[in-house]
């Protein structure tokens, strides 16, 4: 409740009108890097960042941004991937069909699993969304169409609207990036609406905000539902990157390591789960050759990060500029 | 005399303890009433239960006519009948006028649309202004809210509250942990805002709601002491006894 950090009697809080140059200036910067980046590195790679940039960024708006800790993310960015997989392969939909049929069954899942966890709060609800998240693994591995052990695999990367051919790494490139960029920049909205406002009330003083006639459980249920909608658009668009949807999307493991990505990016940040996701990725493929070693040089950087910079890397450079980031 | 709120037979057990028992309270619509008692009265417990926060083990809540003994905390906000908390109940990190935007955006809805920008929000500055010039906040309009004093943070609430425009208020201990100063211009804001509506609140100290409150309301040991005006219930005997034997400050 109340802030240990009134230090100084002049802290003013920017007018919050639409977005601030400074964001509009990192996203433009972004936008140009990510537009020249296939011409310099290996586009799949960036893809895959991208794909968990998107991911990251979903889980901040629940964690960061709601005050919800879900340990279950995996549910709809594996959830969606399979859905995707199978809307690709099997009905033979288009790459942006299939990705929209991923992103809405983790909507609907979302909400479904989202209604029965916000009656519970903190550790309860983290340990039921962990639970339906381990059930979502369980039909994962023993469905039918989820082809158990093998996962979907060959998943065709079909062609756009049914004309550009998303076969070439460099068309499909740029799909991805059109379809992230489009995401985060979304999630940004969505946090900066009157609906973002109402959110970061009830984040602050749920009880006030009960007070004042706000019907908390609702706001809290669509922040959810949005949170697996995007989680689901990420991991549709990876399955489509990957031509694949494998257990490893529904693991348990895969919604740690988003909440990693998080925090060391810097929760409640805009820019911060992009980094974070950057940065886990990178070292998982280029440390890939340490095998096993990875998750234990994940775990020092996490103790770290944790023990050094509490509030991530965004989080620290915000504090120094004394700007939101 | 027309009732805004009632309780009747009002009882609320916490495991075989009894913490109110059989309260019957009516407050008179357009005035200021005062639930006080020593510690552990069952003032709080009473509050939240009036404020919907609890449910009671027994008895029924009205409010103007309506039932709501049965209703959400949320729902009754709704119908204007809007509580404060003992700590400060503000959002820290949003401004002064933030703070009073989010209770006028539910008022006037829009409150769910996630895909339009805050942009439209400032369409509430100007009324959510008046508000803030009302508590005497004008020159912190841009602060951080968590970075007020403690009883600007008061005034903030009231702010907050006055723009849902409620026609009841419920305020819990509104003076506690206060200066002096801080004490007096929070009265004067009460009877300011209590002009054109109905006041119930919950106090500590005797002294403070003695020329403040048009009717007095003595608890102990979760039940009814005495009823009536301060001049009334500062003799009765009961009430000496109950406060003295208490704690007098």
């Amino acid at each position: 409740m109340a802030m240990a950090d009134n230090t100084t009697s002049t802290q003013r809080v920017e007018q919050t009108a639409g977005m601030p140059t400074l964001h509009k200036v990192i996203f433009v910067v972004l936008l140009i890097g990510l537009i020249a980046l296939p011409f310099f590195a290996y586009p799949v790679f960036a893809m895959k960042v991208m794909c968990f940039a998107l991911f990251a960024a979903a889980f901040n708006l629940l964690l960061g941004f709601g005050g919800l800790l879900s340990l279950g993310h995996a549910a709809y960015f594996g959830g969606a991937s399979y859905v995707a997989a199978h809307a690709a392969k099997v009905w033979g939909l288009t790459p942006e069909l299939s990705v929209l049929c991923g992103a809405a069954a983790a909507g609907v899942l979302g909400f479904a699993i989202g209604s029965l966890a916000i009656r519970r709060q903190g550790i309860y609800f983290a340990m039921v969304t962990l639970a339906f998240a381990q059930m979502v693994y369980f039909v994962a591995l023993q469905a039918e169409f989820t082809g158990g052990e093998d996962g979907i695999q060959g998943v065709p990367r079909g062609e756009l609207f049914g004309l550009f051919s998303l076969a070439d790494n460099m068309a499909l490139y740029f799909f991805v990036l059109i379809v992230t960029f489009g995401g985060i920049l979304f999630l940004y909205r969505i946090v900066h609406s009157p609906f973002g406002q109402v959110m970061k009330a009830i984040r602050e003083n749920e009880p006030r905000a009960i007070s004042l006639g706000y019907d908390v459980n609702r706001y809290k249920l669509i922040v959810f539902t949005l949170s697996a909608t995007m989680a689901g658009l990420a991991g549709a668009t990876k399955s489509q990157v990957f031509q694949l949807a494998s257990l490893t999307d529904v693991h348990w493991s895969m919604s740690g390591e988003v909440v990693l990505m998080t925090l060391l990016g810097g929760m409640g940040t805009v820019f911060g789960p992009l980094i974070g996701a950057g940065i886990i990725v990178t070292m998982q493929n280029y440390l890939a050759t340490f095998g096993a070693w990875v998750t234990i040089i994940q775990g020092v950087i996490f103790v770290l990060g944790v023990l050094m910079f509490r509030e991530g890397i965004i989080g620290v450079i915000s504090r120094w500029l004394k700007k939101p980031l | 005399m027309v009732v805004a709120l009632e309780a009747k037979g009002l009882t609320k057990e916490f495991k075989g303890f009894v913490a109110v028992n059989n309260i019957d309270l009516s407050v008179e619509k357009g005035t200021i009433h005062a639930l006080i008692g020593p510690n552990g009265a069952g003032k709080t417990t009473c509050f939240n239960l009036l404020t919907k926060f609890l449910q009671p083990t027994r008895g029924t809540i009205s409010y103007e006519g309506l039932d709501i003994t049965r209703m959400k905390p949320a729902e009754i906000a709704r119908l204007g009948l809007v509580r404060s908390f003992q700590i400060s109940a503000i959002f820290p990190d949003l401004s002064v006028l933030q703070n009073v935007r989010v209770a006028l955006q539910r008022a006037r809805g829009e409150s769910y649309d996630f895909w339009r920008s805050d942009k439209i929000l400032s369409k509430f500055d100007d009324q959510a202004r008046t508000h803030i010039d009302e508590v005497g906040l004008t020159e912190f309009t841009h602060e951080r809210a968590a970075a007020l004093p403690y009883g600007r943070k008061r005034a903030l609430e009231i702010a907050t509250t006055l723009a849902l425009s409620p026609d009841m208020l419920l305020l819990d201990e509104p003076m506690a942990g206060m200066g002096r100063e801080d004490v007096d211009r929070i009265a004067q804001l009460i009877r300011k805002i209590a002009l054109n509506r109905t006041v119930l609140m919950v106090e500590h100290n005797l002294s403070v709601v003695a020329d403040l409150s048009d009717r007095i309301t003595v608890l102990a040991r979760g039940e009814i002491l005495a009823e009536g005006t301060y001049a009334e219930i500062s003799k009765a005997p009961e009430v000496i006894e109950a406060y003295i034997g208490a704690s007098h400050d």
